[in-house]
């Protein structure tokens, strides 16, 4: 009477092997590994022929791998020891990034499970452990969207000067105020004219009236809705795309770069130990600018007086001097293509050779054509301040888009400012807003512990379990397991970050479980005091006890839930594997435990008693 | 093994009052001590920077205190962590730090300073945008966790059975907090997600013991509301007390091996559960019995409620 259909039965032995087998590779432990992926976005990395290339260099180098793995973005090869891993890397760098200036490919070091290759084929991998339990530096950017719409003012104020030319409108002046840009017109014919000009030009404008006096009218322009939203879209994107790039510089193996909210950016650095070096490229904003210098006379000493000419900014050039340049953009940081360091041919002096796209190299000769004679000036901005790298005097024009920048700069900020400049620019400016860290010997120390308070926890209820409800306590704590393998399985499956919290929500999860286990046999005990033949009471006992268990753990999962959407970080990781333990224990405590029971205890046509633990009536 | 073989029931309803007096005392002590002493919160609600040092042997603390207020932070807090060979520094977020590169300043005065080599284990660092939101995000989970369990309750139940247990065991969630706020105990992000998960657990416990009163008041008919609520607390107080003792027991060990990180997250569920298991006995209890609980509220709307659900 108390058997299940034999679908059921097999439906879950089923389920428990796929768990067992999930489970596996969270035993095997990891092994040094050196893993080779793309550094450029136009460069595709072809996983085939670059694991050819791969085992064809360390055969070469005469390195044993114990296994080449790869996907669709990296390539990864393991190695038996860290020594061995070390020699490998060097190789593998040579022969994938001949030219060390200019890398094509990222090849770090990195970690592999040690599970066989059946069963990395079949994806059972190892959960997936955070980085407060293997080590790594956790960021939180926010992208400076006011700062983004500034930017994106002034570029529009430059564009709308040269369309006021091309369509011969005469105007007064554009300038940014705030949020908006204003045009002046003397009168209301141009700025009729200005306006038609503009609506044929852009849909991202909206325009406005504004008579200040009858010879001043003002045209306000102000970014639509949909143009700031498009803006901000492109701010974040283009800032990931940017963070990519650098981080590809430093070498990182599974770097994690995500968008979080509408302003946010979350970078997680696995394994990397040298955060200053790390926080120095993410943080660092660096965006390039070319503008003319003013060096009308007398000017720079009106402007230290406190009276900047219209138009123009004051900065001081490296050394100190100060300078006068012109508030148009010539040339931004988006048109480069590429920036090495080196050295300038005469002088011999540390310098950035910068190579423009074909628009750029356009701009770059017309403009130098136009101002032989007259001085340019390279400004650097970072975190919004900006800088006079060098403002050479323009001797003629410059073709071809190669651009040499130099002056006053050590090889060490040659090599950074390269750097900095072909990691591409940034959209908006970012600012760290969260800084987790977390060094690798604290991370294993959190593995070790989290692991002991969930193994004694374990244990002591195994005991308690057994001692006090005999074999159907020891059919508690089989399903107990079973519902631990299966919740790492699904999170292994998953690969849902695990954290320390995580292993907290494990330990709690697993000491809530029991209790489905315990109002079960309690029930069964209740039916048997009544009077209940023990075949009955079984059946009684798990059927009564369902209700409560059902609703119980519902209870509990609209708390769970409640934490996993509106939780973050340390208290999304622990809302993820309560949430998924809850259900893992549904399925134990009342399937499997039922189960076992039945096979114990389902065939018997007479039972004279059931070994709970009862004292005799 | 059996511990509890209860013939009779036991009167509980009798000194409900006595209970309830109790509870709104420790409620009003509670209430009393966050408002009065505030919650010690952590780097993660406040913003500021946290790191984690670890020495070969230990430090002199007032070394590192005199070294840091030398290199422009006397605010630093400088404790022992665990042990006295890891140190705590806790720094307030200041308009004029450079934020991002505090962790590296301070680490050179460490390693500046006289004494063994430090070694970084962890910095946390929190910009000021960030806690607020966490502050709000931790109210509104708490909000939606109240809604669920209220509105789960009262489908599946009744609505003074939900009312009750919720009011029973917001009273734990704001005793554990009490608790934090007497002792200055550092209120972080776990706990905050302990707190909440207690919520749940302790709902869970006033559910089970609802289980039983439903189904009491449905077979045993001659059984006025307080006899039937004390024979259903009876009968669940075997389960009760194994089940939390076993959840207990997992605590326990996460609050002794777990290590500092987990301790105050051990010790919120410790309290909670202990807490969980007198508000649902005595608290919610009592609390559905004056809310007017009786028998017909079963019987009729009961037949269609479980065909509903099932």
């Amino acid at each position: 009477m108390n058997r299940y259909p034999l679908w059921k039965n097999a439906l879950i032995v089923l389920v428990l092997l796929w768990g067992l087998l999930y489970t596996l590779p969270n035993f095997y432990g990891e092994v040094p590994a050196v893993q080779v992926s793309s550094a450029k976005a136009t460069l595709k990395l072809d996983p085939a022929s670059t694991t050819d290339r791969l085992n064809s260099a360390l055969r070469e180098a005469g390195l044993a791998h114990t296994g080449i793995f790869s996907d669709a973005t990296s390539v990864r090869a393991r190695f038996a020891d860290t020594e061995q891993q070390l020699r490998a890397k060097d190789v593998i760098e040579q022969v994938f990034n001949p030219d060390p200036a200019d890398p094509s490919y990222v090849v770090a070091l990195n970690l592999l499970s040690a599970s066989p290759n059946w069963l990395t084929s079949i994806k059972a991998l190892p959960m997936y452990l955070g980085l407060d339990l293997r080590g790594g530096v956790h960021f939180l950017l926010e992208v400076d969207m006011p700062g983004a719409l500034v930017k994106r003012l002034d570029s529009t104020t430059g564009d709308l000067r040269t369309l006021m030319r091309d369509k011969s409108v005469r105007h007064a002046g554009i300038t940014r105020e705030g949020n908006t840009v204003v045009i002046r017109f003397r009168d209301a014919e141009q700025r009729e004219a200005g306006r038609r000009a503009i609506q044929d030009a852009t849909n991202d404008l909206q325009l406005a009236d504004r008579d200040d006096a009858a010879d001043d009218l003002k045209l306000v322009a102000t970014l639509t809705a949909q143009a700031q939203q498009t803006m901000r879209d492109f701010a974040i994107k283009q800032n990931i795309t940017t963070l990519h790039n650098r981080i590809n510089e430093l070498g990182v193996a599974e770097p994690v770069i995500q968008q979080q909210g509408a302003e946010r950016i979350v970078v997680q650095l696995p394994g990397v130990q040298d955060v200053a070096k790390a926080k120095d490229i993410l943080g660092r904003t660096a965006t390039l600018e070319v503008r003319m210098v003013d060096d009308t006379p007398g000017a720079v000493e009106q402007a230290l007086a406190g009276n900047v000419p219209f138009g123009t900014e004051l900065y001081t050039e490296r050394g100190g001097a100060p300078l006068l340049v012109s508030r148009q953009v010539v040339l931004t940081g988006d048109r480069l293509t590429d920036a090495q360091p080196g050295f300038d041919g005469q002088t011999n002096e540390p310098a950035v050779h910068l190579t423009l796209d074909a628009a750029g190299a356009r701009i770059f000769r017309d403009v130098t054509r136009e101002s032989v004679g007259k001085r340019m000036a390279i400004l650097l901005f970072e975190k919004g301040k900006g800088e006079v790298v060098t403002a050479p005097v323009i001797r003629s024009e410059i073709g071809g888009g190669r651009v040499q920048i130099s002056g006053r700069m050590t090889t060490a900020e040659a090599n950074d400012v390269a750097l900095l400049l072909r990691a591409g620019s940034l959209a908006a400016p970012m600012e760290i807003i969260e800084e987790r860290t977390v060094g690798p010997s604290l991370g294993a120390e959190n593995i070790t512990k989290g692991s002991n308070s969930v193994i004694w926890g374990f244990l002591a209820i195994a005991v308690f379990m057994i001692a006090y409800y005999t074999l159907f306590g020891l059919v508690s704590v089989i399903a107990l397991t079973f519902n631990l393998v299966l919740l790492i399985a699904l999170l292994s499956l998953l690969q849902a970050t695990l954290t320390l919290p995580g292993i907290a929500a494990m330990a709690l999860t697993l000491g809530m479980a029991i209790d489905a286990n315990v109002l079960i046999n309690e029930r069964i005990r209740e039916e048997l005091r009544n009077g209940a033949s023990p075949q009955a009471a079984i059946s009684a006992g798990y059927d009564r006890s369902f209700d409560t268990i059902l609703d119980a753990n519902i209870t509990t999962l609209i708390a769970g839930i409640a934490l996993l959407v509106f939780g973050s970080g340390p208290v999304r990781g622990f809302a993820v594997v309560h949430c998924l333990g809850i259900l893992t224990s549904m399925f134990s405590a009342i399937l499997v435990s039922r189960m076992i029971i039945n096979f114990i205890y389902g065939r018997q046509r007479k039972i004279t008693k059931l070994h709970l633990g009862q004292s005799a009536n | 093994m059996e511990f509890f073989r209860q013939r009779t029931d036991i009167p509980f309803m009798r000194h409900a009052l006595k209970f309830n007096l109790f509870s709104s005392l420790a409620f009003v002590l509670a209430v009393f001590f966050i408002v009065l002493r505030g919650l010690n919160l952590s780097v993660e609600f406040t913003g500021g920077t946290l790191i984690e040092v670890g020495y070969a042997e230990p430090p002199r603390i007032e070394d590192i205190r005199q070294a840091l207020a030398r290199d422009g932070y006397p605010d630093a807090q400088v404790q022992n962590f665990g042990s006295a060979r890891e140190i705590l520094i806790r720094m307030p977020n200041r308009e004029d730090l450079d934020t991002s590169r505090i962790s590296e300043r301070v680490m050179a005065t460490l390693q500046a300073t006289e004494g063994p080599q430090p070694e970084l284990r962890r910095v946390e660092f929190v910009g000021p945008q960030v806690g607020k939101e966490l502050a709000t995000d931790g109210a509104m989970a708490l909000l939606l966790v109240i809604i669920g369990i209220v509105i789960y309750l009262a489908m599946r139940f009744e609505w003074r059975f939900a009312v009750s247990a919720i009011i029973a065991n917001l009273h734990d969630v704001i005793i554990i907090v009490g608790f934090f706020a007497f002792f200055q105990w550092e209120f972080s992000l776990p706990v905050l997600a302990a707190v909440l998960a207690v919520l749940g657990y302790s709902v869970n416990e006033s559910v089970v013991v609802f289980d039983r009163v439903r189904e009491t008041f449905k077979k045993k008919r001659a059984m006025d509301t307080p006899a039937v609520l004390d024979h259903a607390i009876t009968a669940m107080i075997s389960r009760t007390v194994i089940t939390h003792g076993s959840t207990l027991m997992m605590v326990v060990s996460m609050l002794i091996f777990g290590g500092e990180t987990l301790y105050y997250f051990a010790l919120a569920l410790t309290i909670g559960i202990c807490f969980g298991i007198y508000s649902s006995i005595f608290v919610a209890s009592p609390l559905v019995m004056w809310l007017g609980v009786s028998r017909e509220q079963f019987i009729k709307p009961k037949k269609e409620k479980e065909e509903a659900v099932v």
